[in-house]
């Protein structure tokens, strides 16, 4: 029954957990050194600055301005934190103080499946439902011409993607005010709107704020759906309507072409390095914001 | 005074009324349109069948080259990701139990892999690829897709593993038990719901990825028949059908993105319920 | 030797709060030894060093000799796997295994050594016995052990306890979770198993104290105030502190 004894079966578990434990540490530091190396060929002829600053993407001519890609990545998520904010925390609140119990039990499986759809299936209902949607009807409404491909389009299923994502930290974050709390407010005679804007926004603002970071952070890296809808142009948008293209996109699109043009595949590991970056840095920055008001 | 606080708090009311109404009727949108043109094209012989030649021009054949591609992709990741997930989250709880600097040292460094974008995983596999030599293969989408769904997974069983009570440890300890048992031996059958709810998210979302898979996985239109051999996935099925200029191809993309999701329901569907079968072991303490 | 356990100069620290003072006492064999004292009088700890729990929590600072069988069991290079097994375990709630009934009896006959699948039956249905849960559950024995009453889980974790085949038994306020007859049935317990096993006893519960001691610890803050036979504690008391305590003044 048993082919090794105990001691040998320790020693095997053990070993077996610390070689895993070293993987994964050492997981964000390989991530880091190998797409460095890979997009230090670029770094080399070009500033930092330059790369980042740049409006001219033609790689054929060698030239490499991520500005552009940048910008509409900013521009996409921001809009998309935009519009999903106010709806995940509207929600959260009707869900957790107002309506009823069985429908928080509700919003769960709602949420968990909002959740669980991949990016490409967003991006086809993205592109059947929302991008139409904007060429036939917003933009003609407000007298702008639009093939539906757009920041917009990108910024709206972006939104989409991420309101399962942030209500749920935020409902957390709201179920852990203390009852105690809530009902000294109550106590004192303020009403249950009273209570919700000054007591339990305030407290759960730390939390708000760290779901909202977040989902800003999720949101920059998600490739597949918005790329589906918005448009892939390399060009600065000046409306949201205008098409648009972004750094996942950029990796995406291209990584075919990838070896007959010289230096675009760092320039290609350069965004993605961009990519990890940002990520990095808001989950750093998430971490110690919730370390600090942990305290109390 | 009074007035114009019952008005501020009827507009928000509302306003809140109206952001869960929209939710749910999202979902039922995505779900709507899906569903419906899915299953207008969809068909016995697209389950069943690999693509033909021309099928991307609107001939004949299926994506059951995308569907057991999928499948044995993520099942891949997915076993891998456990093989090396579990025993980490086991070490954190068990083996490093009190030593509060060094499980939350580990704990940060979680946290910092946990969101990275699979795009990025992806570029990462391929530079490995490249540098190794390998082709686009079943075997790289693997080693990508576990990476990426790495992260989930620990975290996901780190927080159920946190809720194993201390005396519990006590228990087993004074039996004599040694930490490998511990946590191999109880801190797992403790655990179960939690560990397979891990699981059978990180399942979803490794068949559900289409980033990660872009340029590791590669793509074909046969059934996978090798760890050395490109493999089709359902995500880049559905976007290659999609860019196709056949209408017909494109509603097959559609029956495709049904599949896909009808799958991940169904994971989810599992997890729920499998997660209350194995609750019976479970001790609540 | 009549001294089954012997602890010198045992001093516990968790950060700069000191929990047990100067701890000098002997468990003798085959006796009911009962560590009696208020909340918060380190009597738990004082346990817990017994078996080395204290290692689980690497903020407490445990200094001093405890020896068993003539060896201590503070040294760093004590095998401290056999001397767990050496005592069982009864805590304050229940804590049975996430397994079946039969197998929280088994796992702890496998890590004793036991092998045979007759030997490990045979033995099994003994320690339930032993238990008095076998009639219980009898035809119950591959149901989860998470059903059964709380009363019937602690006699589970006895049973367990006992399968190790322990020379001393450690009981941490065994019954304070469990209904009257549950209690009053492990206190018969212990009378019962003193024959064949050294037992110490935690609890606040004068009572329970006075109905099942052969020898009392008395503690206090952190300290052993007093100690000896029961019989001269209870009726003689030498201490302030104790007789303050047994006139009921500290509760």
């Amino acid at each position: 029954m048993y082919i090794l004894n105990r001691q040998q079966r320790h020693v095997v578990n053990y070993s077996w957990m610390l070689v895993s434990l070293l993987l994964v540490a050492c997981l964000p530091f390989l991530l880091f050194s190998v797409l460095y190396f890979k997009s230090f060929l670029l770094l080399r002829n070009f500033g930092l600055g330059d790369l980042i600053f740049s409006h001219s993407w033609h790689p054929s001519k060698g030239e490499f301005g991520f500005y552009p890609f940048i910008v509409g990545s900013i521009w996409v998520t921001l809009l998309a934190i935009l519009i999903s904010t106010p709806i995940c925390l509207l929600t959260a609140i009707n869900v957790t103080q107002y309506a009823k119990k069985r429908f928080l039990r509700i919003m769960h499986p709602v949420i968990d499946i909002l959740a669980g759809l991949p990016s490409v299936v967003y991006g086809v209902w993205g592109l059947l439902v929302i991008v139409p949607f904007i060429s036939r009807y917003l933009g003609p409404w407000l007298g702008i011409r639009t093939m539906g491909y757009s920041i917009l389009a990108g910024a709206f299923v972006l939104s989409i993607m991420i309101i399962p994502f942030i209500l749920n930290i935020i409902i957390e974050i709201f179920r852990t005010i203390p009852m105690e709390l809530k009902e000294a407010a109550l106590s004192l005679g303020s009403t249950k709107w009273q209570m919700v804007k000054h007591v339990l926004l305030r407290k759960a603002l730390p939390g708000i704020i760290a779901a909202v970071g977040f989902g800003l952070a999720r949101a920059f890296g998600e490739t597949m759906a918005v790329l589906m809808v918005v448009g892939n142009v390399v060009k600065v948008p000046t409306s949201v309507f205008d098409p648009g293209y972004t750094l996942p996109a950029l990796i995406a699109n291209n990584y075919g072409e990838v070896l007959s043009i010289p230096r675009y595949d760092s320039a290609l590991m350069f965004a993605a390095l961009l990519l990890l970056v940002v990520s990095l840095f808001f989950n750093l920055l998430m971490h110690f914001f919730i370390a600090r008001y942990n305290k109390y | 005074m009074k007035r114009s606080l019952k008005i501020e708090e009827t507009v928000f009311r509302v306003l809140m009324i109206l952001s869960t109404a929209f939710i749910l009727l999202i979902l039922g949108v995505i779900m709507y349109s899906v569903f419906e043109k899915g299953m207008k094209a969809i068909s016995w012989e697209m389950l069943t069948s690999i693509p033909s030649g021309g099928y991307y021009y609107g001939k004949g054949g299926g994506i059951l080259n995308a569907i057991t591609g999928s499948m044995a992709l993520a099942f891949g990741a997915t076993i891998l990701a456990f093989v090396i997930g579990l025993p980490v989250a086991l070490y954190i709880n068990v083996f490093l139990h009190g030593k509060k600097k060094l499980v939350n040292f580990i704990r940060f460094i979680l946290d910092l892999i946990w969101g990275i974008p699979s795009i990025v995983y992806g570029a990462f596999g391929f530079t490995l690829m490249v540098l190794i030599g390998l082709q686009t293969s079943l075997l790289a989408g693997i080693v990508t897709v576990t990476l990426f769904i790495l992260p989930i997974m620990i975290r996901s069983m780190d927080e159920i593993l946190r809720t194993v009570p201390t005396g519990l440890m006590e228990a087993a300890y004074s039996l004599g038990s040694n930490k490998s048992e511990l946590a191999f031996k109880i801190f797992t059958r403790q655990s179960v719901s939690g560990i397979i709810t891990a699981v059978l998210l990180s399942f979803g979302r490794a068949i559900g990825d289409a980033a990660s898979v872009l340029f590791t996985a590669g793509y074909t239109d046969n059934l996978p028949n090798s760890l050395m051999e490109p493999v089709a996935t359902l995500p880049l099925s559905i976007f290659f059908q999609l860019a196709s200029p056949v209408p017909e191809v494109q509603a097959r993309a559609y029956a495709s993105a049904l599949v896909l999701t009808v799958i991940i329901l169904i994971v989810s569907l599992f997890s729920r319920g499998l997660g209350k079968r194995y609750h019976k072991t479970k001790i609540n303490f | 030797m009549e001294t089954a356990i012997k602890v010198n100069n045992l001093n516990v620290f968790a950060g700069k709060s000191q929990i047990l003072k100067n701890i000098n006492c002997e468990i003798r064999k085959k006796r009911i030894t009962v560590i009696l004292g208020p909340s918060g009088c380190g009597k738990t700890t004082l346990l817990k060093c017994m078996n080395r729990l204290t290692d689980l929590y690497p903020e407490l600072k445990v200094s001093g000799e405890i020896l068993i069988n003539e060896k201590n069991i503070l040294d760093p290079g004590a095998d401290i796997y056999k001397l767990r097994q050496s005592m069982g375990l009864l805590s304050q709630r229940p804590y049975p295994l996430p397994m079946t009934i039969y197998n929280n009896i088994a796992y702890a006959l496998k890590l004793r050594g036991v092998r045979k699948k007759r030997e490990l039956h045979k033995l099994v249905m003994d320690y339930l016995k032993q238990a008095a849960l076998y009639d219980e559950v009898r035809n119950r024995l591959r149901e989860p052990a998470s059903r059964l009453s709380i009363g019937q889980q602690q006699r589970l974790c006895l049973a367990r306890g006992l399968a190790v085949n322990p020379e001393i038994i450690l009981a941490d306020e065994p019954t304070s979770a469990l209904d009257p007859i549950s209690s009053r049935f492990i206190d018969e317990k212990f009378q019962e198993l003193k024959k064949d096993y050294t037992i110490v006893v935690v609890t606040h519960v004068l009572r329970q104290a006075r109905r099942i001691a052969d020898n009392v610890i008395f503690m206090y803050l952190g300290e052993v105030i007093e100690q000896g036979p029961a019989t001269e504690f209870f009726e003689n008391p030498k201490q302030e502190k104790t007789k303050l305590y047994l006139e009921g003044m500290f509760n």
